[in-house]
């Protein structure tokens, strides 16, 4: 039954209701897949049984017609989720042995929807990169292969790679992400699948390994607009533990999939083009814009002129959080401990034990530009400049209903290919980084592959709170660029 | 602003790092060009710009001072690294 994991989401829930398969025969389908991917190194840990004993239940609240939205559909879930009675660790060494008493929010509410977690998938250490090698549980592999290359190993971006992966190799039907910079969007694009950051405050971050509390949002990685239309409506909603979390209704997104977005205005803005930019990436982007042309929508010219800044913005707000919300890892509460003859000794020894190096430059970064003498200069004139970035979309908005722009300025490299200068590797995040530090919902979908023959996507962006026509304009899009493409050894 | 490896020592300090003699130097080189980097802010005029400190747009709610939760000394104990009598365990900070 290798076909059922060949299913999109909407597919599998249809073949449920009609009783052409059982949840408990899909998620062995699945359980069997991830077995047989372990190379990929997509999971931390694997959750077959729990999977199965969730399966069954789901089954009998089928056979009662109690199904809910997402019953008895199996997803991964990533590593940053809290999950009760299942150890989560960040992917880090520090907690590599925790094992949460709680359930985050957006993992109890995929629970009360039906969806069956199959276990959780790797990420860059803490959410703190842009290619899963940082994982203390070592790289994961893309299942995409370079055309003429098959021997190179392609990261799978990230940070939520371990779940782009495993949704892209058909592991799983969907899988949550966290967005803080990119890190649902980018690996979507590496992996050739979809994904959408929401709007900030639309998921709960109640339970979610807190890097950038500002920035954090967690949302949906599968293989269709639809798909991920369905799981965002059933991880979204207003969580009273959340103070952030926004008082707002969850949407039935996926009615927003109307298809047609005639009379809608599409921003492109002049920024997104730099010099040096791939003319592969440009062609797509082009091309893009072409697809909403011919559906009726208007591509408008946008300036965005605070874009340049959104990066070194990012890389003061993004550390100088991290190193408070990581202030908490101290040997004493849980987690790793290693002695010291005194306390202070032992927080040093265990901290710097207990994370990579990654995760220590980022502490050390965020620590100085918090530091006394140093606050007004860079952490207070990063958020000025935060509003200026935020105020560039906010007047975009008043006159187009949505932006497009490429989301990743390349396709997957190979692991190693870096030349080890982090700001480099900061470069990946370059298109999605402004949208995260404005709180805007942005998607990302697979419409192209380039001269490698490696997936490549597109950005959509939306208003606040206005993912219904970010979907609505992505679903136009996936069906123009009829991307079929599947990775290596998933042919035919 | 470069960073040197006294500063370095300091922040690593902070932050409750501990760093060896040998990494000081490295480290010092790779947070310079980092913070070089965020430098490029400078340039930015935000004379006038009030900091953004949250992209939500709406008052922190409030909820009635009362006791929610709690009764769970066993889940909150359950990943300590050391632990005695129900409490957690430290070493020993006063002599």
């Amino acid at each position: 039954m290798t076909r059922l994991t060949r299913l999109t989401m909407a597919e599998a829930r249809d073949g449920l209701a009609r009783k052409d398969f059982s949840a408990t025969e899909l998620t062995e389908a699945h359980i069997r897949a991830v077995e047989a991917a372990r190379h990929l190194n997509c999971f931390v840990t694997e959750t077959p049984d729990l999977a199965l004993e969730r399966a069954k239940a789901a089954d009998a609240r089928l056979a009662k017609g109690e199904g809910g939205a997402m019953e008895g559909l199996p997803i991964a879930m990533k590593d940053l989720f809290c999950t009760e009675g299942v150890r989560t660790t960040a992917s880090s060494h520090i907690l590599e042995n925790f094992v949460p008493p709680y359930e985050s929010t957006v993992s109890a509410n995929l629970k009360k929807a039906g969806a069956v977690m199959l276990g959780k998938t790797s990420l860059d250490e803490f959410a703190m990169g842009s290619s899963n090698m940082t994982s203390y549980f070592g790289p994961v592999e893309n299942p995409w292969k370079r055309k003429d290359d098959a021997g190179a190993k392609l990261v799978p971006g990230g940070s939520s790679g371990g779940s782009a992966a495993a949704v892209a190799a058909r592991l799983a039907l969907g899988a949550t992400g966290t967005d803080t910079g990119g890190s649902i969007r980018q690996p979507a694009s590496f992996c050739g699948i979809v994904g959408i950051k929401p709007t900030y405050g639309r998921c709960s971050r109640w339970g979610i390994i807190a890097f950038a509390s500002s920035l954090d949002q967690a949302g949906p990685m599968a293989r269709t607009v639809r798909d991920v239309s369905i799981m965002l409506g059933a991880m979204a909603g207003h969580d009273p533990k959340d103070s952030t979390s926004a008082p707002v209704a969850v949407p039935n997104f996926e009615a927003a999939l109307t298809g047609d977005i005639r009379g809608l205005k599409v921003g492109v803005p002049k920024e997104y083009r730099p010099q040096g930019l791939s003319p592969e990436i440009e062609k797509l982007w082009d091309d893009g814009i072409a697809m909403l042309k011919d559906a009726g929508a208007t591509p408008v010219e946008i300036s965005l002129p605070y874009t340049k800044y959104a990066l070194p913005t990012y890389y003061i707000v993004a550390p100088a959080e991290c190193s408070s919300n990581l202030a908490r890892y101290d040997g004493v509460r849980y987690g790793l401990r290693v002695e010291g003859k005194t306390l202070d000794e032992m927080y040093a020894k265990t901290r710097a034990a207990g994370f990579g190096k990654e995760v220590r430059r980022r502490i050390l970064v965020g620590t100085y530009v918090l530091s006394a003498g140093y606050y007004d200069a860079y952490y207070a004139k990063a958020q000025r400049v935060r509003r200026l970035i935020a105020d560039d979309f906010a007047k975009a908005f008043q006159t187009v209903d949505a932006i497009l722009t490429p989301t990743a300025p390349s396709a997957a490299f190979a692991i190693g290919e870096t030349d080890g200068n982090p700001v480099t590797m900061w470069l990946n995040d370059i298109f999605t980084i402004p949208t995260s530090l404005a709180g805007l919902p942005g998607l990302s979908l697979p419409t192209g592959l380039s001269a490698d023959g490696l997936p490549l996507g597109l950005q959509v962006i939306g208003r606040p709170f206005d993912e219904e026509t970010v979907l609505k304009v992505a679903e136009v899009m996936e069906k123009a660029a009829g991307f079929t493409a599947v990775p290596a050894g998933l042919e035919g | 602003m470069s960073l040197d490896k006294n500063t370095v020592r300091t922040i690593a300090n902070l932050a409750r790092l501990e760093v060896r003699d040998d990494e000081l130097e490295h480290l010092a080189g790779e947070l310079s060009n980092i913070i070089h980097f965020v430098e490029q802010l400078a340039e930015v005029n935000t004379d006038g710009v009030a900091p953004m400190t949250s992209v939500v747009h709406m008052d922190l709610p409030r909820r009635v001072d009362a006791v929610t939760d709690g009764d769970c000394q066993d889940k909150i104990l359950a990943n300590a690294p050391e632990q005695q009598d129900g409490f957690f365990l430290v070493p020993k900070v006063v002599e």
